[in-house]
Order: C-alpha cells, then sequence, then structure tokens
C-alpha cells in the first residue's frame, strides 16, 4: 500500500465516524471562540505576534551558542544535559539513565517529543512501568492510542467512551460518565503512581539559557507532581526549544496560552533551574535534560523553511484548520497532526514517507493567520508541494525530494502548460470546450463524487469581450 | 564530550542563519495603583475559580481559626518558617498541625493521603493574571502547594506587582533561580474530557490567597 | 490611487471558460465609471494551478505568457481573490531570480481584485434598483485572508438598500474547494463542502454571492449534486443586476 492510499484509508474512516466529527467540531468552535475572547484589539495582537516571531528568530539564530550557554547554565545549577541526534539515542540515554539508578517505575507529564520517540513503548520493552498522567495522556494510554491533538490529546474521545475506559481498567471504582467525578477518579488512581514512582519524566516549554531554567506550562499539576515527586526527573526537549534570556519568556508565554486554550495564563507555570538542595525537603535528587534532534538541525539548511522551527507548539493552527475539524487528529497517521504536522513531518521523516500529507490542505490561510510566531504555514505547505514533485539538487534539504512525482501528473501539467502558454492552442481550446459543451468527458475522478463537471459557456469571455467591444490592447 | 553534542553544534554553526528580528515593543501597560493591582489580581484569581480574602495583617490567625474547622479542614499541613510556627503556636480548635519538617521519602504515603489543607507564603503576587508567585525552599518544599486538596497561600499586598515582566525584572530574576519557581494561577484543573472544565485533577481543587493589607 | 484612464482586465481561465457573464459584469461596472476596459485577447491564466500543485516550472511558464499582455502601466483588475492573490502574492516568489523579475513585481504591485478596485480606487456608489432579497455572502479565503479584502464586498452590498444579508454559521471557513485539493482530496473536500452547504441553507437566503467563481464552482456543484436549490452568483454580476434593475 502507497502513502496515498493508506492516508485515504485513514481520512476515511475518520469521515464515517459521526461521532468523531461532531466531537471534533464542538471542541475546536469552542477553542476558537475563547482563543478570541483573549485577543479583543486586533493591533495588540499583530504586536504581540511580531514580539514573539522577533523572539524565536534572535533565538534560531543563535542556537548554537545559545544552547552550549544552556548547558553551562544548567551543569553550573546541577543538571545533567545529554544530546540525542536520533529518537533512538534520546530513548537509550533516558533508559540508561534509569537503569543506573534502578528505577522501575516512570510517570510522565504530556511530552510531545517524547510521542515523537514513542519512548514509552521503548521503555516498556525494557521492563520498565510507564504511566501517562496528563489526564488526555492516562485515557489514551488505556485506550492506547496516540494523541489527536499537540494540546487536547483526548479530544475525539467523548465521555461515555472515557467512562467505558475507566470502568474496563478500574473495575473496583464505580461506573460513571459525569466529568467531574472521573476526574475524581482519575486523580484517586494516579496519585497512587506519583506516590511510589521512581522517575518522572517531562517535556519543556521554553529552556532559559540565561539562568538554565526549564519552564512548563500546564493546568493539572501533573507536571509539577512528575518533576518533583520521584526521586529522578528526566525533561526531553527539542533543540529549538531553547530561549536567551529569561525576560523572552513572559510575552512567549502569554501569546502561548492564549493561542492554545484562551487563557490569559495557565494554573502553573513551573520554572525548574536545580535538582533538590541540601536541606531542601522534597524534589528530585537528579535532573536530567535530554536534548534531542531529530532532523531539527538539517531544517536550518533550508532559508524559507526553517521558520519551521520558531513553533512553540500551541496547537493554534490545527484548531483553525477546516481540514482538521474535519478528519481529526489521527487520520494524519503522524505524531504532530494539522498544519504544523503537514509542515514538520515530511521534514522530519521524508517526503518520500508522509509526503501525501500535504495534499490535505486547501491553503486556505486560516492557520498562517492565527499563528502566534508568524509562521507562513500556507506558503510552506505549499513549498513542500514542490519539493514532494521536483527533486532539488543536493543532499541538504527536505529528505525523499522528489519522491512523489508521477509520470502521467507530471505529463498533465506539461500539457495544460502548452495549452496555457500559447494562445492559439488556447484560443482553439475553448473553442471545442465551448461548442462541444454537453458533451461531458467520461472521467470519474474524486470532484465527480460529489459534484457534476461544470458545464462550459456556450461562448468564453474572450469572444463575448470582443463582441461587445472591448478592446484587446 | 558525547559526539552527538559536536555533531548537533557543529551543524548548527555549519548553517548559520541571521533571522529578522521584528521585536515591536508593547507599549507599557498603564501603571496601575496599588488598589487597582488588588482589585485586578482579586478578579483575576476568581475568574479562574480562586477564592481571595482581603484582610489586615495581623488577622489571618483569626480568619483560620473561623474558617478552617468550619469547613473541616482538619488535618493542617504548615512549613517550618515564620508562617508555619506561627501557625503551630496558635490554637485552632479541631485542627492537627503537621509540620513538614522531614525529607518527604519518609512520609510520602501521608502526604498524600492524610493532609486535608496546605498553609504557605508566597513570595509576591502578578495583578495581571492573577498570579501568585511561590519560591519553594526548605521551610516550604514544593509539594505543599500541590499535594493537598486544599492550598491557602499569604500574599503580602506590597508585593502584588503589575506584570509577570514586572516581577522578572524588579525581583532580578536573571541574577538566578532557585530550585523551583511557581506561577499559581487558580486550582489544578482540566479540561481534557470533552472541553469540560473539572478541578482538583491532580493539584489542589481549592486555592485561597489571603491577601495581607 | 486616483481613478485611472485605463484599465486591463485580467478576467482568469475559470471565468473565461466557465462563467463569462461574471466577467462582462465586472467589465461593464468599472466601464460604466468612465474607465477604460481592455481585455487583452492572449491572457490565459495566472498559473496558480500548477504553482499549487507543485510544478512551479509550469506555473512559471504560464504566468510569463501572461506578462506580455500587460505591457503598460496600467491597473490590473482580476474578479477573483484567489487569482488576483497568485499574481499580487505569489508572483514575486515565483518569478524571484528570474530575468522578468522586475516586471512581475511591477505587475503585482498594480494588481487589484475587482471589489477591492470598485471600493478603493473607483470608490464605487451604487444604487439599488433591485426587489428585496436576501442573500449570504462567501468571501473565498484568499480574498479574506491572502489579500484582506473581506470587507470590499460587504461594503459594497452595504450600500444595496434593498439587499437583507444573514450570515452563515462558520462564515470564515473554507468551502472545501482548494483547487485540485478537491481532486487530490476529494472526501474531505466534499465533506467541508456539504458543510458549507449546510450552513449556507440554513440561512434561508435566496442566493449565495461571492468574489470567486471556485468557490461558486464547487457550492453550486455539490447543491446540484445534493439536489438542493440554492442560487449562487459572482458578485459583480449581482451588483450590475441591482443597478440596473435587470434580472430578477
Ligand atoms: S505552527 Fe504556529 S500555530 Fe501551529 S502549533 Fe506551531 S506555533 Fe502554534
Amino acid at each position: 500500500m502507497n502513502q496515498y492510499q493508506a492516508f485515504y484509508q485513514r481520512i476515511d474512516k475518520a469521515l464515517q465516524n459521526d461521532q468523531l466529527r461532531r466531537n471534533f467540531r464542538s471542541a475546536m468552535d469552542g477553542i476558537r471562540e475563547r482563543r478570541l475572547a483573549q485577543f479583543p484589539d486586533d493591533r495588540e495582537l499583530q504586536t504581540l505576534r511580531f514580539q514573539a516571531k522577533g523572539i524565536r528568530n534572535r533565538s534560531l539564530s543563535r542556537q548554537a551558542e545559545l544552547l552550549e550557554r544552556l548547558e553551562t547554565k544548567l551543569t553550573e545549577n546541577g543538571i545533567q544535559v545529554h544530546w540525542a541526534e536520533t529518537p533512538l539515542q534520546a530513548n537509550a540515554r533516558i533508559h540508561e539513565i534509569l537503569e543506573a539508578e534502578q528505577a522501575t517505575s516512570v510517570v510522565k507529564g504530556k511530552s510531545m517529543v517524547s510521542e515523537e520517540t514513542d519512548l514509552n513503548h521503548y521503555l516498556e520493552q525494557r521492563g520498565i512501568e510507564v504511566i501517562e498522567s496528563d489526564l488526555g495522556e492516562y485515557i489514551l494510554q488505556m485506550a492506547q492510542e496516540p494523541p489527536s491533538h499537540i494540546i487536547v490529546p483526548a479530544i475525539h474521545k467523548n465521555r461515555f467512551e472515557v467512562a467505558e475506559l475507566f470502568q474496563k481498567f478500574h473495575p473496583e471504582q464505580p461506573y460513571t460518565d459525569d466529568v467531574d467525578e472521573l476526574t475524581g477518579c482519575a486523580r484517586q488512581v494516579l496519585r497512587k503512581k506519583f506516590a511510589y514512582a521512581d522517575a518522572g519524566i517531562s517535556g519543556v516549554n521554553f529552556a532559559v539559557a540565561e539562568t538554565g531554567t526549564l519552564c512548563l506550562v500546564e493546568n493539572e499539576g501533573n507536571g509539577r507532581l512528575s518533576t518533583t515527586a520521584p526521586r529522578i526527573h528526566i525533561a526531553i526537549t527539542g533543540i529549538e526549544k531553547v530561549v536567551e534570556k529569561l525576560s523572552d519568556v513572559p510575552p512567549l508565554l502569554e501569546i502561548l496560552t492564549k493561542s492554545a486554550t484562551g487563557q490569559p495564563i495557565t494554573t502553573y507555570f513551573n520554572m525548574i533551574s536545580r535538582p533538590r538542595q541540601p536541606g531542601e525537603k522534597d524534589g528530585p535528587e537528579q535532573v536530567h535534560l535530554v536534548l534531542l534532534d531529530n532532523g531539527r538541525s538539517r531544517i536550518r539548511n533550508d532559508d524559507e523553511l526553517l521558520d519551521t522551527l520558531r513553533c512553540i507548539r500551541c496547537g493554534s493552527c490545527m484548531n483553525h484548520c477546516p481540514v482538521y475539524v474535519h478528519v481529526g487528529g489521527h487520520a494524519y497517521g503522524t505524531t504532530y497532526p494539522g498544519p504544523i504536522g503537514i509542515l514538520l513531518e515530511p521534514q522530519r521523516l521524508g517526503i518520500d514517507k508522509v509526503g501525501s500529507l500535504t495534499s490535505a490542505c486547501t491553503l486556505c490561510g486560516a492557520c498562517g493567520e492565527v499563528c502566534p510566531v508568524r509562521i507562513p504555514l500556507p506558503k510552506l505547505i505549499n513549498r513542500l508541494r514542490a519539493e514532494a514533485v521536483e527533486a532539488t539538487p543536493g543532499d541538504n534539504g527536505v529528505p525523499g525530494t522528489g519522491a512523489l512525482r508521477s509520470r502521467s501528473e507530471a505529463l498533465i501539467w506539461k500539457l495544460w502548460k502548452q495549452i496555457y502558454t500559447r494562445s492559439r492552442i488556447y484560443s482553439a481550446f475553448k473553442y471545442l470546450a465551448t461548442r462541444l459543451r454537453h458533451i461531458k468527458p467520461p472521467i470519474s475522478n474524486g470532484w465527480t463524487r460529489y459534484r457534476p463537471i461544470p458545464t462550459p459557456s456556450s461562448k468564453p469571455l474572450s469572444e463575448l469581450a470582443r463582441q461587445q467591444g472591448y478592446d484587446d490592447e | 564530550m558525547s559526539s552527538a553534542r559536536d555533531n548537533i553544534l557543529q551543524r548548527l554553526r555549519g548553517n548559520r542563519v541571521d533571522l529578522e528580528q521584528p521585536e515591536q515593543n508593547i507599549p507599557p501597560l498603564e501603571a496601575w495603583s496599588a488598589e487597582q493591582r488588588i482589585t485586578r489580581f482579586t478578579e483575576n484569581q476568581e475568574a479562574v475559580h480562586g477564592e481571595v480574602h482581603t484582610l489586615p495583617a495581623d488577622q489571618w490567625i483569626d480568619w483560620l481559626a473561623k474558617e478552617l474547622p468550619k469547613r473541616g479542614l482538619h488535618q493542617v499541613l504548615t512549613g517550618t518558617g515564620d508562617t508555619g510556627n506561627q501557625l503551630g503556636a496558635s490554637n485552632i480548635e479541631s485542627c492537627v498541625f503537621h509540620q513538614y519538617d522531614q525529607p518527604i521519602e519518609s512520609w510520602k504515603p501521608e502526604l498524600f493521603s492524610q493532609i486535608d489543607v496546605a498553609i504557605t507564603g508566597s513570595r509576591c503576587g502578578i495583578a495581571e493574571t492573577g498570579t501568585l508567585v511561590l519560591m519553594p525552599d526548605r521551610d516550604e518544599p514544593r509539594l505543599m502547594s500541590l499535594v493537598p486538596p486544599v492550598h491557602i497561600a499569604l500574599l503580602d499586598a506590597t508585593k502584588l506587582y503589575q506584570s509577570f515582566a514586572e516581577v522578572i525584572e524588579e525581583e532580578r530574576w536573571a541574577d538566578g533561580l532557585p530550585t523551583n519557581t511557581l506561577l499559581i494561577s487558580g486550582p489544578s484543573k482540566t479540561a481534557d474530557i470533552e472541553q469540560t472544565l473539572a478541578y482538583g485533577i491532580h493539584g489542589p481543587k481549592q486555592l485561597i490567597t489571603l491577601l495581607l493589607v | 490611487m486616483n481613478q485611472p484612464d485605463q484599465i486591463y482586465f485580467f478576467g482568469t481561465c475559470l471565468i473565461d471558460l466557465l462563467y463569462p457573464k461574471a466577467g462582462l459584469a465586472g467589465m461593464a461596472l468599472i466601464k460604466r465609471q468612465g474607465v477604460k476596459v481592455i481585455y487583452p485577447a492572449n491572457q490565459s491564466c495566472c498559473g496558480q494551478p500548477a504553482f499549487n500543485s507543485g510544478y512551479r516550472q509550469e506555473a512559471l511558464a504560464v504566468a510569463r505568457a501572461q506578462l506580455n499582455c500587460f505591457p503598460n502601466d496600467y491597473p490590473i483588475v482580476v474578479p477573483s481573490g484567489s487569482c488576483a492573490g497568485m499574481v499580487k502574492h505569489h508572483w514575486p516568489e515565483l518569478f524571484a531570480g528570474q530575468p522578468d523579475e522586475s516586471q512581475a513585481i511591477a505587475a503585482a504591485q498594480r494588481t487589484y481584485e475587482l471589489t477591492e478596485f470598485l471600493v478603493d480606487v473607483l470608490k464605487l456608489k451604487l444604487k439599488d434598483l433591485g426587489q428585496p432579497t436576501r442573500i449570504a455572502i462567501h468571501t473565498s479565503c484568499s480574498a479574506r485572508r491572502e489579500m484582506g479584502i473581506a470587507d470590499r464586498i460587504d461594503s459594497l452590498i452595504a450600500q444595496l438598500s434593498n439587499v437583507q444579508v444573514v450570515e452563515q454559521a462558520h462564515k470564515t471557513e473554507c468551502c472545501g474547494f482548494g483547487g485540485t485539493f478537491s481532486i487530490k482530496q476529494p472526501d474531505i473536500s466534499g465533506a467541508m463542502v456539504e458543510a458549507k452547504c449546510e450552513a449556507l441553507l440554513a440561512t434561508g437566503a435566496e442566493s449565495v454571492i461571492s468574489q470567486d467563481c471556485g468557490c461558486l464552482m464547487n457550492i453550486s456543484g455539490s447543491l446540484e449534486h445534493q439536489q438542493r436549490e440554492l442560487p449562487t452568483q459572482h458578485v459583480a454580476e449581482f451588483l450590475l443586476q441591482r443597478i440596473t434593475g435587470e434580472g430578477k
């Protein structure tokens, strides 16, 4: 099965599921509204977006220097820094840390980078118990499904589906489909895990070079628990998350939380700068940071595509995407769904693997309009479409470039070019199309599944304009 | 020295980029008066389900003496600093005070299951977002504001800043931060099921700020 | 910009072949203001279909063929948000580093979408001679976001005293056309356009007006497929009918 067929199958499955589509529609409508309410003044919003873009650009421009400074600062503070070029290296490193400390149980806070490396499976295969502690992630762990959204991972499930999962996995708890009670039940179950887990694993939203500080944004408190209760804390993040100064944090935080969930600030903003100090009575004895590359440094090779790296993972682009709202996150089949997924995943995994994602975009521009760091998503997605069918020379660019070129498609565009660049042929083509307009070409393609083939006019505009006396030069 | 590190840094140095940095400085908020800051803090904290009580600075123990029994909060966790000591010395009816004076390892199960409420101080507050700033330390460890179902924090109204940016600047955070610095805005919550807000998923279900004036 | 003496009309391939009446109406609206309208005979397509499919060489060749159609310094008026957006925003990108880059940029700079031109340059004043009617406006995504001119069509229609505008749910959401998207991702496109039609039908509007024939082709096609009755019309045609009192 080629990647297109697999993609179509996932899409078909999503579109057949009315419940799923209703869940996404209402959730996305709600998030859009809440976001908008946070930005009553468009001018202010635009200024804030420019500022956020500037901060991210500054850190990307000086990334090597800032990462080194971050490493130095963290090391001074007693936090151990590890580097990984590939997901496998990151997983192996984390496993080594756990093994050295004989840690056999882990609680995790939400981390998309760990989804990227498929860390849970890696550790579980090596006999380590891994519990997701973010409520959404925990629900998905029971359901054995990947997240369908980067911020609200279980958005595709309704409360009855969640209730069923709880009943199946925690029969000792009375059945309920009340959200408050389900939440209470999760608290009970997960508390026990927090009380004995050896290690906590978390993501990072911003890593501040100036002070050697790891910043985590969350509402639930599971991130705080994962990074405080166990004796070891391992944070994993992409190398692009480094920012220069503490003063860079407030504007980024503001636009992140407002864009992501429509909150002026999240419940917790957790800034970790050291492991437990002598005399302190809680907090992990060891704090580690794993910095993952996984293709990110390569993305910088391209002057245009490197804008991808500004992303602060707010999820706003998917919340506003008309395709995402209809098919949901699983249809994409990649760790990151929605517009940022379409842009990032082919660059990370290769056009030959997931380049077909670029077709799932109408270029409507809704994502680019809301992106807090002004990533020109539609423009870059369109650029990837060019990468997909025209191989760029050299091996520095997008992996798998040119892999989706098909002879027949290329031929159609050649033909199209011939017609539309030569006015004589174009006129002849129009003459035929209009005079024979009721003879429909016997094509059946995707278009005709949902609409008839449009009927040409009896005469083209060029003829009518001339008849009505408009000059032609 | 790991080779992954060198490879990554080398690649980053190899493709230097110089991106446009359109940093438009946001015009600063108009400065709020002390009263305005109190009002905004209170409004914003309440908007996220937090409870704020403004009290004269010498009356917080009286408030607790009245409220704790009324709310059925008996097992009270305190720190070992000033706040904790004052509380320990107080004689609030029907309350048992536990001082967080041992490393967590020796009493984790009790903390997770037996404490009703923790009472801490706070470093400062942020009016614009209704945020408490905590810097947990040996006297008031990190888990106090997280594990018990109710967290009561004292906040000195004169330490109410307008914005997060102002806190970073005025408190000179760039010079270095302690083990853990926390911004807390409301009780723990989740909207992971059907986007419906539910409180107390992992942290406190109730956050009460005693704003001391 | 002041009212020019003459303009080039770039009819677009879709209007040329499928919706010439919309093109004629657009030209008539401009001509009525005393501006000479030139319809260059050799024009064909802005290159967008290939550009949005990744075939940039082909797109460039077709776009280049248009450059010669607009040799003078006159404004270029395009009765479509997406084709105007292609010229204005993507020609500079497409021609970057080419010998005729500066020509392409110059063309981009004097390109207007039709409603934008009517409002910003001609400052068109309209007097409604039509019967009372209720319409829904579907603004194309390119007009709304790429060109940032969603309010132009609104302000033109607001001048029509007998026209009531009703608003559909999810008004700013894409109709699902997306050019070749509708062929490469037919099922998503189909789902999107059905949702759009449903929202439009729910308004009780008597017709749907848009500044883009791509959206109209998609929406009207889906309505026909579903055997639902709701006329669609390009804004130029609609405006011309209202001010001449012809049509309904
Ligand atoms: S691309 Fe922009 S909108 Fe999408 S997740 Fe990243 S920062 Fe948010």
